[in-house]
């Protein structure tokens, strides 16, 4: 801009005052971008400091090994040039003894123990219980262990530390996607009573799916009629879309409870109305989580919508008339395409909140319908295995980030253009 | 800046100082407990009477289970509380982890005052409560006599209320195929004994319906979604004060034993050992009964209480048959396998 002013001038005045021009409008032009940088520069290091910090520190979680290497210091060095093939000798006994004499008495023992138990069942037992007894173990070590417990003659067990001697893992990750981290760095699947990552997010990704649809399918029909309806009406329909919106999530999700229910009001409705003889199951069931989760996100769909269609001129449907178009091809030729951005952000939208959504399918859900936010909510906050939980969180991440490229093509393809 | 400008400020910062001076200075004496109703009956019966009694200020928290809090703490060093009511599992990760006290039993009373369960290193029983079969006599004719009526669907036709933890609900499946109280734990550390108990269940699968919280099942025997449900004994006992009329089985019934533990490294571990103390008194434990019907720590607390009160605790013949979860046994089982039992349970809830 300051350049087009100093083209302006160039043509204008003479040489001095033009250069002196430029530069005063130069500088302007600087001073205003630095107003503007700093206004938004609170804001934006507010962002860093407690969104993208905070989220990004968990989800190193996910590929933090930390446990190994710092409370089992001795072994790990012991352990450093074993090949794994046979049992380790004298000195990593001795070296483990130490460890273990070390970790119980500053108590560090039961959280490496814990850890070493999410690779095999049992550790936990098997490093607690020789740390009671290592103050009275006593050289060589090797014979005092292995008599103390034979599993320690157990290559698993050995394997096991080695392999976690590195400060980042990718156990975590994998496990989140039914996978498991060998020894010798091979991976395979997880055994088939263990596989439930993927099929968690498989039906996850298929219920947010189906919601969303079935929003498009009620949520465009209501935001046309409040689009064009008169300003009266608009409000009062308006409001009829905002009010379930502002009560909590929590008390929606008990009051469906109450209707659908077996002795619950739309059964007893349906029953009285003859239409049939015995209660239908209606919750506590897939259908039952479609039914709730569509109440609780259509004005995510409707909204969107609304504010979108409101801004195309009823002309161009009157135009589209007059050159001879029917109405069923004036709508999709004309009407539809523009409100493409809106339908684009609506869908996002839903989608994206209904990935996460998680008291809505555990109270109204049966055992089958669980999404992967219960999975992650379930090792977060119940058994605190804030590695796996953070590997979930990645993977939903991820899958979010896919659709974004996505949602990019429909807005920017309608105009929806941000300065 | 004009005088009101400068006014405004400094009111601004005086404020601003104000809210971290306030900070700075230590917290009271903080008890965490369920929260609800419970804690409400608590404060009734213990927390406010105490505070009277030492002249003390008693800030209350709530705590809903799990370990992620306590890990929070101890990454971060801070301690929101001093004590606090937490259940076996999490009282022996944070005894051997050293976030709690070792309890030194002279400051509390003789340990030959409590019953077996609520004594343990770093823990004083608080109440006993106990998961069992209950049922509303008005949903079926045949009333269930043993566990193993649970899983006959013939003979008792309907849906069951299951608790959605495969902690206690395990152990009840294989003590109603037969197996005796004390070889549970022997009998599934073996994979053959896990299988038995997952199709023990598997043959009641398409008639069960998953419980979270313990308000659902005995609302569910009230509006007769299902005919029998495991159920926390004080639930049952509480829909029966509005007169539901629900019945329970003792038999075989499952022990949970929350306790209280302290903090290492509080600033108010007096008020705390003094807390134990007063919350020892039997009479105030026998009160406690009268609002929630658990098992209390106290065995002299057992003369305060009304007989009709007794019948219906976790405690004396209702508990003959009982499994305590709080054994080493089950600590130790459980510490071990539930990563692995877990992914198991809910793979295997999934195929529903």
């Amino acid at each position: 801009m300051a350049e087009r002013f100093a083209q302006l001038a160039d043509v204008a005045g003479n040489g001095d005052e033009r250069a002196s021009l430029g530069l005063k409008l130069r500088r302007a032009d600087r001073r205003r971008k630095l107003r503007a940088y700093g206004l938004i520069a609170p804001l934006f290091l507010f962002l860093i400091a407690f969104f993208l910090v905070p989220i990004g520190s968990v989800l190193y979680y996910a590929v933090a090994n930390p446990e190994v290497i710092e409370l089992l210091p001795r072994v790990t060095r012991a352990l450093a040039d074993w090949d794994g093939q046979e049992i380790p000798d004298e000195a990593a006994f001795a070296a483990l003894a130490e460890d273990l004499k070390a970790g119980y008495a500053d108590r560090t023992l039961p959280k490496v123990s814990l850890r070493l138990n999410y690779e095999v069942k049992g550790f936990r037992s098997l490093l607690m219980r020789a740390g009671r007894r290592a103050k009275r173990l006593e050289p060589p070590y090797k014979e005092a262990l292995l008599k103390a417990d034979q599993r320690w003659g157990d290559l698993i067990y050995w394997r096991t530390i080695k392999e976690n001697d590195s400060p980042v893992t990718l156990h975590y990750l994998l496990q989140a996607v039914d996978l498991d981290l060998q020894w010798d760095g091979s991976i395979k699947r997880a055994p088939p009573g263990q596989r439930i990552y993927i099929e968690n997010l498989g039906r996850t990704l298929w219920i947010a799916l189906v919601v969303t649809l079935v929003c498009i399918a009620l949520g465009y029909p209501v935001a046309f009629l409040i689009a064009n309806s008169p300003p009266r009406w608009t409000k009062i329909l308006i409001i009829l879309v905002l009010l379930p919106f502002w009560t909590s999530l929590l008390v929606r999700t008990a009051a469906w409870v109450i209707l659908l229910q077996r002795a619950g009001v739309v059964n007893d409705l349906l029953i009285s109305l003859g239409l049939i003889d015995e209660p239908v199951a209606l919750i506590f069931n897939r259908t039952g989580v479609y039914v709730a989760m569509v109440h609780i996100l259509l004005p995510f769909m409707i909204l969107p919508l609304y504010s979108v269609m409101k801004g195309i001129p009823g002309d161009h449907m009157r135009a589209a008339a007059s050159l001879g178009a029917k109405p069923w091809a004036a709508f999709f030729g004309v009407y539809f395409p523009q409100t493409l951005p809106g339908l684009a952000a609506g869908c996002l939208l839903v989608y994206v909140i209904a990935l996460g959504f998680y008291i809505t399918p555990m109270l109204i859900g049966g055992g089958g319908d669980q999404m992967l936010a219960y999975l992650i909510a379930e090792f977060a906050t119940n058994t605190a295995n804030w590695g796996l939980a953070a590997a979930l969180a990645l993977v939903l991440l991820v899958c979010i980030m896919v659709l974004y490229p996505l949602y990019q093509r429909f807005a920017g393809a309608g105009g929806m253009k941000l300065g | 800046m004009t005088v009101k400008g400068r006014v405004v400020t400094l009111a601004l910062t005086a404020a601003v100082a104000a809210t971290f001076a306030g900070e700075a200075l230590a917290r009271d004496f903080t008890i965490a407990s369920w929260g609800g109703g419970y804690q409400d009956s608590q404060r009734k019966h213990f927390f406010k009477p105490f505070a009277d009694a030492e002249g003390i200020r008693v800030l209350e928290d709530t705590y809903l289970g799990g370990w992620a809090q306590f890990k929070a703490m101890q990454a971060t060093g801070s301690r929101p509380w001093d004590v606090v009511q937490i259940e076996t599992s999490e009282l022996v990760r944070g005894c051997e982890e050293g976030l709690f006290v070792k309890l030194d039993w002279s400051r509390i009373g003789p340990k030959s005052n409590y019953i077996k369960p609520a004594v343990t290193e770093c823990g004083l029983g608080v109440v006993v409560v106990s998961q069992l079969v209950a049922w509303n006599p008005k949903n079926t004719k045949v009333q269930p006599t043993s566990i193993a009526d649970f899983f006959d669907l013939a003979k008792i036709p309907g849906k069951r209320g299951v608790r959605s933890d495969p902690k206690g609900t395990l152990e009840f499946a294989l003590m109603a195929d037969g197996v005796d109280v004390k070889d549970v734990y022997k009998v599934m550390s073996t994979p053959a004994g896990l299988d038995r108990a997952f199709a023990k269940l598997d043959t009641i699968k398409p008639a069960i319906q998953w419980w979270e919280a313990g308000a659902q099942a005995p609302e569910w025997l009230v509006s007769g979604d299902v005919v029998m449900s495991t159920a926390y004994n004080g639930r049952i006992s509480k829909a029966n004060q509005g007169g539901h009329g629900l019945k329970m089985l003792w038999d075989n019934n499952i022990l949970y034993v929350d306790k209280w533990v302290i903090f290492k490294g509080s600033e108010h571990v007096d008020a705390a050992y003094k807390y134990l103390k007063y919350f020892s008194d039997p009479k105030a434990e026998a009160a406690f009964t009268e609002d929630y019907t658990y098992g209390q720590p106290n065995k002299a607390a057992m003369k305060y209480i009304k007989p009709e009160v007794a019948a219906q605790l976790p405690a004396g013949d209702n508990i003959a048959t009982a499994l305590d979860t709080g054994s080493a046994e089950s600590v130790e089982f459980w510490l071990d396998n539930s990563d692995e039992i877990f992914e198991r349970w809910t793979a295997w809830k999934a195929q529903m």
